[in-house]
């Protein structure tokens, strides 16, 4: 049997991360993820904010790396052809005393190393932010903030890992790990063995370390609820808006997103069961009323979808460190927020821990950095698309009419692994806008179909158990 | 730039019944642009009779009704089709960008048509609460899969509305041998016609709650039952009078709204509320030359009013190009 000299569980952003950053080594490695594609846990709920840094407690972890991280997204999303916008954020305030508590942020935001800091008042928010409330009296103005889909920068560092040889297994639930000689994990497809092993398990990262006896943490799912507008409110604002923070959370914000569809929320619940996705109506009500207050014109009407995702908490920071008990196992948990930012500097120190307890990183000759970027037509100018379409007619068969996503893009997304309704939904858009999917449900399912070679009863949502249809008259 | 006397967009009942009718009326140029590959729009999935009773004073099915047009249409040389057309852009001078297999092409419209349909209202626009499972569908999007794919959605079903297509789904439901265990409508009367309640559900022994309300929606891959309670005259829930009905499909039939972004774009004024064109009379926008007929300019009940109304659009359309020279 083969013996990976590294596995890593969990797929999301974190897991994948460190799985691109390993590529990079003669090393043999594998990412477990027991969902049918990847970023299909926290990672696909996530609001797509690259932080500057700015409200995390000063010494913290997760605000080094977060500062950190900012900068090495550009660099890979670059090299992975990944749009990455740098908006800016805006945090607000709308008292004296709101505004005395800016400068006290904007201090442990200078000390943890986060760039150009600036206190602005009512005169330049005005002029920059219309749509802000006009009873905002000052904002701390963090330019470095960005914005970038969390889901395409997850299969792009997963393609682009694959590229460079990391192995990927879907719908490998991790079940059992015993440490011997190596780390055998028993998982629902089969037994794989390495010599260490890293924990990006998410929601379930606690588990996964109990089963080698390390449980001196616990995940708590934070729920998060969020809203998301119409395409058509893409510059309601023009920067990230942010209230001051609260205990738990950065507060209900207005996010700018990489897709242009703005999103309002998320709520901050802290509940037991890892499972519980459902909105509810008292979420809805919460993030309206907060949302309007720092954006009035925000209109319930142009609510077109929304979700819930779930932070994996445990306590204030990430715990990410090397377990004596189980030498050669690293534990990377409680990525809550600002994880999606820090994942490529917790990548780096998840390397370094590697390196530090005995692993040997020799550099491949040939690694390929760069990733050939991925055509979305909604993005592309007209020119731009008029000259895709002549090349390739497939750009001009629309699919989703709503989002204008074509048939190529939709064919390419399945090349490239999509293996379901929402796989194709995150990568190309198709299904994301106004109208979820009426209109062009039936067409996705048939390219899909067509594509993998599945008859169209098997097509699910997002794997085993959410097919679309139950039954295929044809096979009467 | 190429410029053509009328632009129609949309050939569903609305856009083939401006064309005929703009051509009946002296127009000699006549250019149709459809983003299926088949003429009719929604017409093709509805297998169901009713359509034509008004128009023809005959009962026709909805392929049978788009028939009648289509056949029209071909015997018509000065009206060009071009299918799988996509329209992206409207400007407020009338030009339109669509995109094709192979090209993307602009065309200035001397007058034009939208006949653009409309959608139907997801989930989200009401708010329901809950999970996010498969098993949602628009009334209409079920409605394709079974008469048009032969895939049936679900087994045991709650249709949320009483709309008109969520009403006739319920009895397609049932005819597929699939279990309709309710229709749940949130005001005191249906939202659909009488004949479609008589027909579509009593006639099946299928319950319908009046002032009821879908809370949530339950189940993790795939919808497993929602919660339902009952409503006061504010759409207020009853507290206590909450029950849960085990299903595996939801269906979500509450109403339709235009689809007027294109002309939205070109900045017509666009009633907020509703989505329709704001306008005095039948089929005008605040841009002369550009009209709106069929469901885009108002939700018709009856594919037959749509049909009455795009014939006056195609009048409006001649008037407006002889007017203009």
């Amino acid at each position: 049997m083969k013996i990976y000299d590294v596995i890593i569980i969990g797929a999301g952003v974190v897991g994948t991360a460190i799985g691109r950053e390993l590529s990079r080594y003669k090393l043999d490695t594998a990412l477990l993820e027991k969902e049918t594609e990847l970023a299909f846990g926290v990672s696909k709920s996530n609001s797509g904010i690259i932080h500057p840094g700015t409200q995390n407690p000063p010494g913290s972890l997760k605000g080094r790396l977060c500062v950190q991280g900012n900068i090495l997204t550009r660099k890979i999303s670059m090299e992975l052809g990944v749009d990455f916008k740098e908006t800016g954020e805006l945090i607000v305030a709308f008292t004296e005393e709101e505004k005395l508590r800016l400068y006290g942020l904007k201090k442990e935001g200078e000390s943890l190393g986060v760039p150009r800091l600036e206190i602005v008042d009512s005169s330049w928010l005005r002029k920059n932010e219309p749509n802000l409330n006009k009873e905002a009296i000052a904002a701390l103005f963090a330019p470095t903030a960005g914005i970038i889909s969390p889901y395409r920068l997850v299969y792009d560092l997963s393609e682009n890992a694959a590229r460079n040889g990391v192995e990927l297994f879907t719908e490998t639930k991790v079940e059992a790990i015993e440490k011997k000689e190596y780390f055998e994990i028993s998982t629902s497809m089969g037994v794989f063995r390495a010599r260490f092993l890293i924990n990006a398990a998410g929601l379930f990262a606690d588990d996964v370390s109990g089963m080698l006896g390390i449980d001196d943490f616990k995940i708590t799912p934070r729920k998060g609820e969020e809203f998301l507008l119409d395409k058509k409110k893409e510059y309601l604002a023009n920067h990230l808006i942010f209230p001051l923070p609260a205990r738990t959370s950065k507060g209900v914000l207005v996010i700018k997103t990489a897709d242009g569809n703005p999103i309002i929320g998320p709520t901050a619940e802290d509940i037991e069961d890892k499972d519980d996705l459902s909105t509810t109506d008292e979420g809805l009500k919460k993030v309206l009323a907060d949302a309007k207050k720092l954006i009035p014109s925000i209109d319930e009407r142009d609510i077109i979808a929304y979700f819930a995702g779930l932070r994996p908490v445990s306590g204030n920071d990430f715990i990410i460190r090397h377990e004596e008990k189980a030498p050669g196992f690293i534990n990377v948990a409680g990525i809550q927020s600002p994880g999606l930012t820090a994942a490529p500097a917790i990548a780096l120190m998840a390397r370094d821990l590697l390196k530090e307890n005995g692993l040997a990183l020799k550099k491949k000759l040939m690694f390929h950095s760069h990733r050939k970027k991925t055509i979305h037509l909604f993005a592309a100018p007209i020119k731009k698309a008029r000259a895709l379409i002549k090349k390739d007619p497939g750009y001009g068969d629309i699919v989703c009419r709503c989002e204008m996503v074509s048939a190529k893009e939709v064919e390419g997304a399945v090349d490239r692994g999509a293996k379901t309704m929402d796989g194709i939904k995150f990568r190309t858009r198709a299904q994301a806008g106004r109208c979820h999917g009426s209109f062009c449900t039936t067409r996705l399912m048939k390219i899909l179909s067509e594509k993998t070679n599945t008859p169209l009863k098997e097509i699910t949502k997002r794997g085993r158990g959410s097919e679309i249809v139950k039954k295929d008259r044809g096979d009467d | 730039m190429i410029e053509r006397d009328l632009v129609i967009v949309g050939a569903g009942p609305g856009g083939m019944g401006a064309a005929i009718s703009a051509h009946e009326n002296g127009v000699k140029d006549i250019f149709l642009l459809e983003r299926d590959q088949y003429l009719g729009g929604i017409l093709n999935q509805c297998i169901h009779t009713g359509f034509g009773i008004d128009y023809f004073k005959e009962v026709l099915t909805g392929p049978e009704y788009a028939d009648r047009f289509i056949k029209k249409i071909n015997a018509i040389p000065e009206i060009e089709i071009s299918a799988r057309s996509f329209v992206t852009h409207l400007t407020k001078d009338k030009v339109l960008t669509y995109f094709k297999p192979g090209k993307i092409e602009t065309v200035k419209a001397k007058c034009l048509i939208m006949a653009t349909g409309c959608r139907e209202k997801t989930r989200e626009m009401t708010h329901i609460a809950g999970t996010r499972p498969s098993g949602i569908f628009s009334a209409g999007l079920a409605q394709k899969l079974i008469n048009i794919e032969g895939l049936l959605p679900g087994n045991e079903v709650v249709i949320v509305g009483s709309g008109d297509i969520g009403l006739i789904m319920a009895r397609r439901f049932t005819l597929e041998g699939a279990k309709v265990k309710a229709v749940i409508e949130i005001q005191d009367k249906t939202r659909g016609l009488l004949r479609n309640v008589v027909q579509c559900v009593t006639d099946f022994d299928i319950p319908l709650y009046f002032n009821h309300k879908i809370l949530k929606i339950f189940g993790k891959d795939r919808v497993t039952g929602v919660s339902v309670a009952k409503v006061d005259s504010c759409m207020r829930e009853v507290a206590g009078t909450e029950f849960k009905i085990d299903c595996d499909t939801v269906l979500i039939s509450v109403g339709l709204i235009p689809e007027n972004e294109l002309i939205e774009m070109a900045g017509v004024r666009i009633d907020k509320k509703t989505n329709c064109p704001v306008s005095d009379e039948t089929n005008k926008t605040s841009i002369p030359g550009l009209f709106v007929c069929g469901n885009a300019f108002k939700v018709y009940d009856l594919a037959d009013s749509v049909s009455k109304d795009s014939e006056l659009a195609g009048k409006l359309a001649a008037e407006y190009l002889r007017s203009a020279g």
